[in-house]
């Protein structure tokens, strides 16, 4: 064993997406038996990073060493020969086949020679052996599909194992796990570390990277922003690389001056200003119990929560997407009926969506056609369009919220995370909105666009719109928001007033651990 | 705007091609096919061109062709006016795609599923409604009435001023729906619904009221076809009147530029699109290529063309 090279070293690596910089010049290396946690911020090359390491995409330049030697580009197919398994942030199993079957999917083994009979027996009972490795007390023949997330991950671990992995690439693996399934995987890991395996853990979670990592390496913007050793890793640390700059300068909330109002339970009294009134409301793929709360006009509330929470399912029932089955919602104190998001859009209630590429942009269409689309209907005449208005919104907008795109008529798919955004938070503003739900304002959002969008929320907010922020984003919840909802498991663990906002009283109630 | 210099470029080849062909392909007969031929495939171009932007397909054009000729043959019989008759087999046919576009909505199944079931009823139902075929020459009818519906035929199959009405209808369909999907926000709804439904219906637009209506537009253009045929043929067979034009419908709009995705398509280009099978039909015969071949040489020559556009826009995307 040569124990003085690396098993893995990157040097400068750049790689290039139409319209974007993903990675440039991004050095780092992986020792055996480590676990090297990479984190940045959305956009800021993680993804990009992981896909190079494990074959998926080819660098534009740079050069990557396996044990000194340099890896040829070779696809996923060399990755895995070389021992480097990436596990997917949206796990890749068949879920229609056995457990069995997906750990051996592609090397199943097989008796009689060209006949290629699968031989189950031996491959249920290796697969039993890589189970007990991960500690997952599953039948080999079980459907994944029948599996929840935490195993889903442990099964795909099983599988990295079986190819003998030498590196395994985690994306957010944690994202949809319970906290006792979050601990089952670091027992994992730890596992791993004991057998040599080195382990690339990439997570938004950084109370966890300062629990499992040995070391850390910070992107911003594609390059190195700098790296910690086990004992310089801090909280405090790591956000200063990720956002490279001082946290009060990117948030520009002025709050809101006003004193809170205390949240009249069951009570009938209509607090001062209150734009959005949610009254014991429950919809369908919620929750058994009903949720209530208000926003005041020019109060930014944030609403934080883990994934799986409900807290998007929540902002689709008030959008009109799903069924609100009871309860109601008041807008200025009007009750409004919320069937289907036309009806939320006449009344002034917007959303700005999680999954702008599904839900908010016709990707393949030009920024001025998704720009005026919820607006058409005033641009035009007895049905028609009229060109020169709709030119002329679209220009004005453009220009407001300083959207980057080479003209109107490019094709949104084809603009930065942050431009997508601001395109969809455009279509929005030319309809005079009450309340606007964000849904994730900045995932995969870069970070001069971020600061740019905050700055219009607080504008918005100063307009007098009603602004409830859902965000994972511990760090913008605290920077933005006027107070913080909390949701656990579909229901409204608590209320944070600004007062006492921290990091750790969010997710004390969104762990739902007071109940302990 | 490439696209439909390319279409225009394909009709034009083979145009010219057919004209240098033959003495007889350049006679005002041969023209008149061509153009009537045109006007009839256009008609159903247009209408699932427009259901293929917004997202969808149907199967059963053909069908509604073959039951909408039987049904308007049969009326006559009954000696139902000529113009009573066409509003009720229009009427018929805005039901069938009225549920079309319900069951798509509604119960969310697949449009190539609801409406491939389609095909295989309306075609049984013609064939239940009519032994064999029934024809425009109608026995016992008083000279009044058969006066009337040679009138109709004139009307609708025959020439203004040496131009084919079908060809004229086609114009006037093409211009109608033209200014509607390019000019008018419920067009534009249209593309954004075929492009990203979910994103138009986030958007605020009521997705399932337009995906409706583009279904009744497609099937109404087939009912319409349906009158074109029978006046035309003079006689239609329950059992082979109006099959296959769903697929050189289809043909014709994807040749025009609508992608099977949805969301991509002009009512210019579906209108040269429909004029490459009536023009590859024409080469054919004047080509001296056997009958049996001839579907072969089509779908030979849209290979090709389809590989030729793939290739351009591949070489475009670089």
């Amino acid at each position: 064993m040569t124990s003085s090279l690396p098993l893995l070293e990157v040097h400068t690596i750049r790689k290039h997406f139409p319209g974007v910089l993903a990675l440039d010049g991004v050095s780092l290396h992986v020792e055996s038996a480590e676990v090297l946690a990479i984190v940045g911020e959305n956009g800021a090359g993680k993804s990009t990073l992981m896909k190079i390491l494990a074959g998926i995409h080819v660098p534009d330049g740079g050069a990557l060493l396996m044990d000194g030697q340099p890896v040829p580009a070779d696809g996923v197919a060399g990755a895995m020969r070389r021992g480097v398994v990436l596990i997917h942030q949206e796990l890749n199993l068949a879920e229609n086949l056995s457990v069995a079957a997906n750990l051996f999917l592609g090397r199943e083994r097989v008796r009689g020679g060209w006949l290629g009979w699968l031989d189950q027996a031996a491959m249920n009972e290796e697969a039993r052996g890589l189970l007990r490795r991960v500690g997952l007390d599953v039948s080999p023949t079980r459907l994944v599909g029948e599996l929840p997330p935490g195993q889903r991950q442990l099964v795909e671990i099983a599988r990295a194992l079986s190819l003998s992995a030498r590196l395994i690439i985690m994306d957010e693996p944690t994202s949809s796990l319970t906290q006792t399934e979050t601990e089952r995987l670091f027992e994992v890991i730890a596992d791993l570390k004991r057998a040599g395996v080195a382990v690339v853990y990439i997570s938004h979670r950084l109370a966890e990277v300062r629990r499992i990592a040995d070391r850390v390496v910070v992107l911003r913007d594609g390059r190195n922003a700098g790296g910690l050793s086990r004992a310089e890793i801090t909280h405090d640390a790591m956000v200063r690389l990720m956002v490279g700059r001082d946290l009060k300068q990117f948030y520009p909330r002025r709050h809101a001056p006003l004193p809170l109002p205390s949240p009249p339970r069951g009570g009938e009294g209509q607090g001062e200003g209150v734009r959005l009134e949610v009254r014991k409301v429950t919809f369908t793929g919620g929750p058994q119990q009903p949720i209530s709360f208000q926003i005041r006009g020019g109060e930014i509330v944030g609403m934080a929560g883990l994934v799986g929470a409900g807290r998007t399912e929540l902002a689709e029932a008030l959008f009109g997407i799903r069924h609100v089955t009871g309860g109601q919602v008041l807008l200025d104190g009007v009750p409004v009926t919320l069937r289907h998001p036309q009806q939320a859009i006449a009344a002034g209630l917007l959303l700005v969506p999680e999954d702008r590429r599904r839900h908010g942009l016709v990707l393949a269409d030009s920024v001025q056609h998704n720009l005026v689309l919820p607006n058409l209907e005033r641009l035009s005449r007895l049905g028609w369009i009229v060109g020169r208005r709709e030119t002329r919104l679209s220009h004005d907008l453009i220009e407001r919220l300083h959207v980057k795109t080479a003209s109107p008529t490019k094709a949104v798919g084809l603009l930065s995370g942050g431009n997508q955004q601001k395109v969809v938070l455009g279509k929005w503003l030319a309809r005079q909105p009450r309340v606007l739900i964000f849904d994730e304002p900045t995932r995969g959002v870069d970070v001069g666009a971020r600061s740019e969008i905050y700055a219009l929320m607080d504008q918005l907010a100063g307009e007098g719109v009603a602004i409830l922020m859902i965000s994972s984003d511990l760090e913008e919840v605290l920077g933005m928001s006027d107070r913080v909802l909390v949701l656990h498991e579909g229901r409204l663990a608590g209320e944070l007033p600004r007062a006492v906002l921290s990091e750790e009283a969010v997710m004390h109630l969104a762990t739902g651990s007071e109940r302990e | 705007m490439k696209r439909l210099l390319g279409i225009l470029l394909m009709v034009s080849l083979l145009y010219c091609g057919l004209m240098l062909s033959d003495e007889n392909a350049r006679s005002p007969s041969n023209q008149q096919t061509i153009a009537n031929r045109l006007g009839f495939y256009g008609v159903l171009t247009v209408g699932v061109g427009i259901l293929i932007i917004a997202g969808g397909i149907d199967l059963s054009i053909g069908s509604v062709v073959g039951l909408g000729a039987v049904a308007f043959a049969l009326l006559l019989e009954k000696q139902v006016t000529p113009g009573l008759a066409a509003v009720i087999v229009l009427s018929g046919a805005a039901l069938i795609g009225l549920i079309h576009g319900l069951l798509v909505t509604q119960l969310g199944l697949q449009p190539f599923l609801v409406t491939l079931c389609g095909l295989f009823i309306y075609r049984g139902l013609a064939r239940w409604a009519t032994p064999v075929s029934v024809g425009l020459d109608i026995r016992g009818a008083p000279p009044a009435f058969k006066e009337r519906v040679e009138q109709t035929r004139q009307l609708m199959v025959g020439n203004t001023f040496g131009i084919p009405d079908q060809l004229l209808l086609l114009i006037g369909v093409s211009v109608l729906l033209g200014l509607f999907l390019h000019g008018t926000r419920y067009g534009r709804y249209l593309y954004a619904i075929g492009s990203n439904e979910d994103a138009a219906r986030y958007a605020g637009i009521p997705t399932n009221r337009y995906k409706i209506l583009a279904y009744v537009i497609c099937s109404m253009l087939a009912g319409l076809g349906s009158i074109l045929y029978i006046l035309d043929n003079r006689t239609a067979n329950a059992t082979s009147a109006g099959s296959w034009l769903e697929l050189y419908a289809i043909t014709g709009a994807v040749l025009g530029g609508c992608s099977l995705r949805g969301g991509e398509g002009t009512v210019p280009g579906m209108f040269l699109g429909a004029a490459v099978l009536p023009l590859l039909r024409q080469m054919c015969s004047f080509g001296g290529i056997s009958n049996e071949l001839e579907y072969a040489v089509i779908g030979a020559a849209l290979l090709l063309g389809t590989i030729a556009d793939e290739l351009l826009k591949r070489r475009g995307a670089r």
